[in-house]
């Protein structure tokens, strides 16, 4: 059975038909990315499988079962900084214990743990603004984790960092997703990268009535490095097939654009 | 904070201010009948605080003041939360609450007057119709300014309403909620004082209503000067609190 799965699923906002007809299935434990153009309504099916926005038509099934308001399976990794500012790094990822009705000293024992766990163990009591965007992110990843989500929905989070930053923060998603091998449905324009990271690679046409055009299994061997899977034959041969398929596609966006 | 260069400025004009006023007083260039002279004001000043006839007005106008203070913040900030959180209320209060803000208040002291009786409860209603508009705008625009993103987050990691309020609405809510308590101390003041003022028995708008009546400007100015003395020493007070409970703000114009 899929973990995650979209029914011929359509999200209109008013006249405008953003993603039409979505067919996709997630099987447990596996790393899948939606690329496509920009304004392809990448982030829209994102926030369907959150149930953060009910599709217009179709559905949304998790684990079977039709998806009624918020996804309780769902950890949500934000593109912008989703934590909150006037907490400390500790509390920020304590809080979704908290939440679940645990203690503060409980929740902040086991938040220093995660801390440690994606490099942060030496700023816990750091607010957001006195932390770098790369720190940030690591913040809101052990936040989303912390909660033990089964699936995992991220929206283009490391687009906002510089290279070196960003190819240290895909390494850091391999290792801590090699863990426990958590459900992962992935945006991202950058089309390296979800090669990089994914099982499977999923195009998406340019909007308006956006839908999957392609979808590409990717063999690479686990676990992998980003940095250097990149310069592997494989990797070359896939990236020429998939950008075949994606070019046409940025192409058209631009002409609408 | 200010420099040293600043600050022997700042001393410095104040300083000048005075020694021109007293040197005009003086001299006969202005008439010390109509705007004394501010070494009569310290003098003034210094035998109220020395006999202790000032501390029972000081005793009554603080806790006017506090109390409009306290009981207009804590219901503006409720009210606001509750208009903020549920818009079909606002929609239908919201030509009630715009109507009510439009009275000027001072109209009110001779009904608040009649209801309440010459003590205390009638200036502490005043003081409460001017804080609470205050404390109700800032609090309704810090709770509609939270970014929907940390918002859908919170919600995300399994936020319930009250952890919202006390995680989320708040604190975000709380810099605006700040800025509006430096302004509303000022407001409690006007309330109180401006009760006193126009019927009352003891505080400092009484003292100074008291002072005019006899022509005696140096009492006028001396209560001025205590009022002075008395909303800054506040307003510092709530600067230090402020500035514990809002660490988490990037300070202006530096840092990262």
């Amino acid at each position: 059975m899929s973990l995650l799965e979209f029914r011929q699923v359509s999200v209109a906002f008013g006249d405008y038909v953003a993603v039409e007809g979505v067919t996709l299935r997630l099987a447990p434990g596996e790393f899948v990315s939606l690329v496509g153009p920009t304004g392809c309504g990448k982030s829209t099916l994102l926030n369907v499988a959150a149930g953060l926005l009910a599709p217009s038509r179709g559905e949304v099934l998790l684990e079977g079962k039709p998806l009624k308001g918020l996804n309780p399976l769902a950890g949500y990794l934000f593109q912008q900084d989703a934590i909150l500012p006037w907490k400390t790094a500790l509390d920020n990822v304590a809080l979704p214990l908290v939440f679940r009705g645990l203690p503060w000293p409980e929740a902040r024992r086991r938040a220093m743990a995660w801390l440690e766990k994606v490099g942060l163990g030496r700023f816990p009591r750091h607010f957001p603004h006195q932390l770098s965007g790369g720190m940030r992110k690591r913040v809101g990843l052990a936040q989303v984790l912390i909660a033990g989500p089964k699936l995992l929905l991220m929206d283009e989070p490391f687009s906002a960092l510089d290279v070196q930053t960003r190819q240290l923060m895909e390494n850091e998603l391999l290792r801590l997703w090699q863990e426990d091998r958590k459900t992962v449905l992935f945006v991202t324009h950058d089309l390296e990268e979800a090669i990089a990271l994914s099982d499977r690679v999923v195009v998406l046409s340019a909007g308006p009535r956006s839908r999957p055009i392609g979808e590409f299994p990717i063999p690479l061997p686990r676990p992998r490095d980003v940095a250097e899977v990149r310069l592997t034959p494989e990797f070359l041969r896939l990236h020429r097939e998939i950008w075949e398929l994606l070019r046409g596609e940025v192409m058209r966006a631009h002409a609408g654009a | 904070m200010p420099g040293l260069r600043a600050r022997l400025w700042q001393a410095g004009l104040l300083l000048g201010f005075l020694l021109l006023w007293e040197w005009a007083s003086r001299t006969g260039r202005i008439d010390p009948f109509f705007f004394s002279v501010p070494s009569e004001i310290a003098k003034r000043v210094w035998r109220w605080f020395a006999t202790g006839e000032v501390y029972p007005h000081l005793y009554v106008t603080t806790a006017e003041m506090l109390l409009a203070f306290a009981i207009g913040t804590l219901l503006g900030v409720v009210f606001g939360l509750w208009l903020a959180l549920a818009p079909g209320v606002a929609a239908v209060l919201d030509p009630y609450v715009k109507a009510l803000n439009a009275i000027p208040r001072v109209v009110l002291a001779p009904i608040f007057t009649l209801w309440f009786g010459l003590g205390l409860l009638s200036k502490v209603a005043l003081g409460v119709t001017l804080v609470f508009f205050v404390a109700f705008f800032n609090t309704y625009q810090g709770v509609k300014e939270v970014s929907p993103i940390v918002l859908q987050n919170a919600r995300l990691l399994g936020a319930r309403r009250r952890h919202l309020l006390a995680h989320v609405y708040l604190p975000a809510a709380a810099s605006w909620i700040f800025s509006s308590l430096r302004t509303s101390i000022g407001f409690a003041v006007i309330g109180a004082v401006v009760g006193e003022y126009l019927g009352s028995a003891a505080g400092l708008g009484y003292l100074i209503a008291q002072a005019e009546g006899v022509f005696d400007t140096t009492g006028v100015f001396a209560g001025m000067a205590v009022l002075m003395a008395f909303v800054l020493a506040l307003d510092a007070l709530v600067g230090a609190l402020e500035r514990r409970l809002l660490v988490w703000r990037p300070k202006e114009g530096g840092g990262r």
